[in-house]
């Protein structure tokens, strides 16, 4: 863990004091604290897929000018929980033929890294898991574990069409993971490190003037087409085209292994949308920095109250801009046709690739340049 | 002992246990895509073994070049390459199989005996910690720049050599003998190859 001093709301100092001021040992009092960060952050992100798939389903009907859901619950805020009871009891199905153990295992193993990355996304200077040294490099190694779970029940369907949705999907995000890692390695090379916290960090000089994003525009645009690759949204859904491979590697699946597919795909979603909004948008800052409107308002930075209300502001930031991300997102999904297999891996090696190394070289460049607006 | 030390114990036992028996299965398993999968988790408790002992980093290479490529390529080879042929029976399988277990039972004895008489310096240097990214990096422009540029240059080495051999098909003669371009002539003592593209 990295030792952090900047000034902040820090729940968990305060917490364990609390505790151990009711005479727990500081050890005990660490056990306490640390399965609530975990159990809270699985919530959000559950909470995350169940609104996203809301606003999937209204989002979409009205790109296509219908109204989407709408008897259950206001404005059929409930549908995407109707949805999740209809696979909790739909039957599981293993098909005959197919090897019972793998097919079990695949789904656990594509759900699980997805929520073993949420590990290192902050909603504020101590507002996460764990500040992690590795940070970001973390959730690439993480997400690099899904392909096997892909493969793994692509292959134990015992279905040629799951095997070719597997294969596809494990060659699309291996392929889309180069890119991604070199965008990261540019604002990696800007912040001098890994740690998300640290990134976000040094976003914070200048409110909206000081995001990554003016400083990385080619990066934040190869970074968000490979993570809509790497989720397997529209325009890369290829490994579930329909009209090609039924359901891809989920043809065969149903109920609640289905339904992990379709839990690890949404928090997929969010995840990447966050990760955008840490490395691109300032993360947990606002547009004006909070230190200058506390200061105009003649407040101290440092009081209570205050501190309070620049956490609640940072954990707002961070979830707005990461769903704005979202309808952008779903809003793509519902209005740009699907590439080609050929034309989907084209893109990523022939044009992605070339153009982030390039874009990381002139990061370098910029950077012993200017060190002072390149993070020297 | 402290909750700290009794979970890194338990960690320590169930990562190992998993790291053994995984890698028997690898071995032993007669199904080679058991094989492949188990192969992957044995690179995943090798990761845990390095969280473990403080080096987050490598870990997450670990996982990274492993699980994520090496790991992922054998997949896909064995499941591109899925042919349902029976491998001709051997002759004298039983005394193979008696001999390499012979060999690897002395390995494995000579390896005790190794960790056994060794004085080792316990405990160890103080583990750097979140520091080591740093380090790491300081020595690869440093005194191992040069392993690590032949590493590079390796691989560049070998995935040029893999994309000749892959795009074999857009290429049919030798042009200097004439020869077709087959397994036979690209695995032949020759240089350098020089091939023809075929008219397409």
């Amino acid at each position: 863990m990295l030792t952090n001093t900047a000034p902040g709301l820090d729940l968990e100092a305060s917490f364990e004091q609390a505790l151990q001021g009711l005479g727990l040992s500081p050890a005990a009092a660490h056990m306490l604290w640390l399965p609530l960060p975990m159990v809270l952050v699985l919530v959000a992100a559950v909470v995350g897929v169940l609104v996203n798939v809301w606003l999937e389903r209204k989002i979409s009907a009205a790109v296509q000018q219908r109204i989407g859901p709408e008897y259950a619950g206001a404005l059929g805020v409930l549908q995407p929980i109707a949805d999740g009871i209809k696979l909790v009891f739909k039957e599981d199905i293993i098909p005959a033929k197919a090897d019972g153990l793998l097919f079990t295992l695949g789904p656990v193993l594509v759900l699980i890294p997805v929520i073993l990355s949420w590990l290192v996304v902050p909603f504020g200077q101590h507002l996460l898991i764990s500040n992690v040294g590795i940070g970001i490099f973390l959730w690439i190694s993480l997400s690099s574990i899904q392909p096997i779970g892909l493969l793994m029940s692509g292959y134990a369907s015992n279905n040629k069409y799951s095997l070719l949705g597997g294969l596809r999907a494990a060659a699309q995000s291996i392929s889309y993971e180069i890119p991604l890692a070199l965008a990261v390695l540019a604002v990696v090379m800007m912040s001098n490190s890994l740690s998300t916290v640290d990134i976000v960090n040094q976003q914070t000089g200048a409110g909206i003037l000081s995001w990554n994003i003016w400083r990385q525009p080619v990066g934040f645009v190869i970074f968000w087409i490979c993570a809509l690759a790497e989720c397997e949204r529209l325009p890369f859904d290829l490994p579930e085209a329909e009209e090609e491979l039924v359901a891809g590697y989920q043809t065969e699946y149903s109920g609640m292994k289905f339904a992990l597919f379709y839990l690890g795909s949404y928090i997929n979603l969010v995840l990447s949308a966050l990760l955008v909004s840490v490395l691109y948008l300032g993360g947990w800052g606002f547009p004006i920095p909070v230190e200058w409107l506390a200061g105009w308002l003649g407040q101290p930075i440092d009081a209570p109250l205050v501190q309070l209300i620049t956490g609640s502001v940072g954990i707002v930031m961070t979830v707005l801009k990461a769903y704005l991300l979202v309808f952008l997102a779903i809003l793509l999904r519902w209005t740009t046709p699907r590439v080609r297999i050929d034309q989907l891996l084209d893109l990523g090696w022939k044009f992605l690739l070339p153009i982030a190394l390039v874009n990381l070289l002139i990061t370098a460049a910029l950077k012993l340049a200017f060190p002072m607006a390149f993070g020297g | 002992m402290t909750i700290a030390s009794t979970t890194q114990l338990i960690c320590f036992v169930a990562l190992s246990a998993t790291l053994v028996l995984g890698a028997l299965g690898v071995v032993l398993l007669p199904n080679i895509v058991y094989s492949a999968f188990l192969l992957g988790g044995v690179f995943l408790s090798v990761a845990g073994l390095y969280l473990l002992l403080n080096a987050s980093f490598v870990a997450a290479a670990q996982v990274l070049v492993y699980v994520g490529a090496v790991n992922v390529l054998i997949l896909f080879a064995i499941m591109l390459v899925n042919k349902k042929e029976n491998l001709a029976a051997i002759p004298g399988l039983g005394v193979r199989r008696l001999l390499s277990g012979a060999v690897c039972g002395g390995l494995f004895v000579l390896l005790i005996r190794v960790a056994f008489t060794t004085p080792w310096a316990l405990p160890g240097p103080e583990p750097v910690g979140e520091e080591a990214t740093i380090r790491i990096g300081e020595h690869l422009f440093s005194d191992y720049l040069l392993p690590f540029e032949l590493a590079s240059v390796l691989l560049l080495m070998s995935m040029i050599g893999a994309i000749v051999l892959a795009r074999r098909d857009v290429l049919s003669s030798d042009v200097i003998t004439g020869e077709a371009a087959d397994q036979g002539l690209i695995e032949k003592e020759r240089t350098p190859l020089l091939l023809e593209k075929s008219p397409r």
